[in-house]
């Protein structure tokens, strides 16, 4: 296991990784991306048992889905700086002819990719299925999935938390990432989602929280906490409070940079406040 | 012609039901999903049979097809069970992201099918399914025609790596193709051979289109009748020898001209042989209320309207 300053400097050099790869296509997500930094680099390289190399069906290791697919750049940087592709591929994000869609895809059989996520919503069901299959095949491994906390204006989120919660499908932890944004603006003006840790009490889970997931040590500590909440009986819901646009000073307390690049001006001083450390792509 | 005969009226759906109780007995990887419809699906055998590999979804049609995704990964092949409205229109966003661009290995088993559902009315009949599924990159889209070939075709879509659309329906209809008959994905099956006009139909068409045919036979046209339980791939090699011989075609199908079967059949003759086609299938509405044989004969989806689309077709050769 990496000690703590280790995986600090990863998170900073993952900042690194999406402020540059947006930057370069001038489009892309950053402000989600930068949000859940902390998240990525704690999950993989702390958190999830996982087995050298990929393939598909992920048995006897950990799984992890993502929802809310268009912060695909933090997901490509953690994967790619653990190892499942070159980290210079990182350059490709969002050119022709890349296996780094804009939103994550197993079509171009990017490894490390088990769902294609970018239209909202989905990711829950697919992650209850997984964790079904795990629990047919006797694979005690857990599965995780990450979701936008404005994602859960979509339906079909739940469908899949009543589902989960009926079914007791504890072998799952589905963190919610409560940064308080989307593209519209705040998530209480488009559509209040109120008190989302008290909905899925309600409906049934086992509900945690982290109050500053943007603190690594809170992350991996909560992260911890949640495994052991699993096979109760209960699934797992992680309630995680982020700041969209974290490590970016003028990125931060706005929704404004959901879905924009920096100007390269913008992009200077963005990385000056996150000073190189384990090598750029 | 070849003579065909009845062995006894029985739902497609029911044939769906058999494929998965002997799928259940077979492949420990075939898991079955359902949206609160188990009665229609007739797949309570397989339930009662493998409990542990039934997933009751309730009304949930979107997180069926999530959860269904989500099974592939870990090697289980989902067949899914809801009605063809619900199992499309429904959940086509589902289907595309999750399913079919994500390239999994999920069985999208749809009954009551187009207008013979029947008394539920246009809210239930979907005629605009196949259209939906073929459109989708990577989807094969499967109208199997009886009893027998529904159960057939649900066997042999597990062999099949990636998303399947199989389509069948309600109504009580003849069973009449070889109880032992291969399913081969994608491969049409001559039933009649004939020289003046081919008539190509799919699900329960099929069988109006035989009698239709022996019809046809007592007028002295000789019509050849052509089996397409698979939309995609389309059979275009099959098709082409035929129309080479005869010149003309009739398609026939419950759905609507636009999007169907014969679409892709026109679309392999405008590229290949063109020659005069017509359409015995919905024109472009929606249904109503009524018992099944009451409604294919008010839209025109009988053997009477294949006879009058042959000699119609005839003229234009």
């Amino acid at each position: 296991m990496p000690n703590n300053n280790e995986l600090q400097d990863l998170v900073t050099q993952v900042r690194r990784d999406i402020l540059r790869m947006v930057h370069k296509v001038n489009s892309g997500h950053p402000g989600g991306s930068l949000g859940c930094a902390e998240f990525f680099v704690a999950l993989y390289n702390e958190i999830m048992e996982l087995k050298d190399g990929f393939d598909m069906d992920g048995h006897g290791e950990d799984l992890f889905f993502l929802s809310n697919g268009h912060i695909s750049p933090v997901y490509y940087s953690v994967l790619a700086r653990r190892g499942y592709f070159p980290v210079d591929e990182l350059s490709t994000f969002r050119l022709i002819d890349s296996r780094l869609q804009g939103h994550p895809t197993t079509h171009e059989g990017l490894p490390g990719i088990r769902i294609a996520s970018g239209s909202l919503g989905q990711g829950m069901s697919v992650a209850i299925g997984a964790a079904l299959a795990k629990k047919l095949n006797g694979d005690n491994h857990l599965v995780y999935s990450l979701h936008g906390d404005g994602e859960l204006q979509e339906g079909q989120n739940w469908e899949a938390i009543m589902y989960a919660a009926g079914n007791k499908v504890d072998n799952l932890i589905a963190t919610i990432d409560r940064n308080g944004q989307q593209i519209d603006g705040s998530t209480e003006d488009v559509l209040p989602l109120g008190d989302v840790s008290e909905k899925f009490r309600v409906f049934g889970w086992d509900v945690m929280e982290i109050e500053n997931g943007n603190d690594l040590g809170q992350v991996i500590k909560g992260l911890q906490e949640a495994k052991r909440r699993t096979g109760k009986g209960k699934p797992v819901c992680v309630v995680m409070t982020t700041e969209m646009g974290n490590g970016v000073d003028f990125m931060m307390h706005t929704h404004a940079w959901h879905g924009k690049a920096p100007s390269d001006e913008q992009l200077a001083t963005a990385l000056a406040q996150n000073p190189e450390t384990l090598g750029d792509y | 012609m070849t003579k065909y005969i009845d062995q006894g009226k029985q739902d497609t759906r029911s044939g769906f039901g058999a494929g998965m109780t002997e799928l259940g007995r077979t492949n420990p990887n075939v898991v079955s999903l359902c949206a609160d419809l188990v009665g229609s699906l007739k797949i309570q055998t397989f339930i009662d049979e493998n409990p542990e590999r039934f997933f009751q979804v309730g009304i949930a049609e979107a997180n069926m097809m999530g959860i269904a995704a989500g099974l592939t990964v870990g090697g289980k092949i989902p067949f899914t069970g809801t009605f063809a409205n619900f199992s499309t229109g429904r959940v086509y966003d589902q289907i595309r992201q999750s399913i079919a661009y994500s390239g999994k290995n999920v069985k999208i088993c749809a009954s009551h099918a187009g207008i013979t559902l029947g008394e539920d009315g246009a809210t239930h009949q979907i005629l605009e399914d196949i259209g939906l599924m073929k459109m989708l990159p990577g989807m094969t889209v499967i109208n199997p025609c009886d009893f027998n070939q529904t159960k057939a075709a649900t066997i042999a879509i597990a062999e099949h790596e990636g998303p399947v659309y199989l389509r069948f329906g309600r109504p009580k209809v003849a069973n009449f193709t070889p109880v032992d008959q291969k399913f081969e994905i994608g491969k049409a099956l001559m039933l009649s051979e004939g020289t003046d006009v081919t008539i190509i139909a799919t699900g329960h068409l099929v069988w109006q289109s035989l009698i239709a045919a022996e019809n046809l036979e007592k007028q002295g046209i000789s019509a050849e009748v052509i089996n397409i339980h698979t939309i995609k791939p389309l059979d275009d090699e099959a098709i082409l020898a035929s129309v080479k011989k005869t010149g003309c075609v009739v398609t026939a199908e419950e759905h609507n001209y636009l999007g169907g079967l014969g679409e892709s059949v026109s679309r392999v003759l405008t590229s290949n042989y063109p020659v005069p086609q017509e359409f015995v299938a919905t024109q472009d509405t929606f249904g109503e209320s009524g018992t099944p044989d009451q409604l294919m004969d008010k839209y025109g989806l009988n053997n009477k309207a294949i006879e009058a689309s042959v000699l119609k077709v005839l003229k234009r050769k």
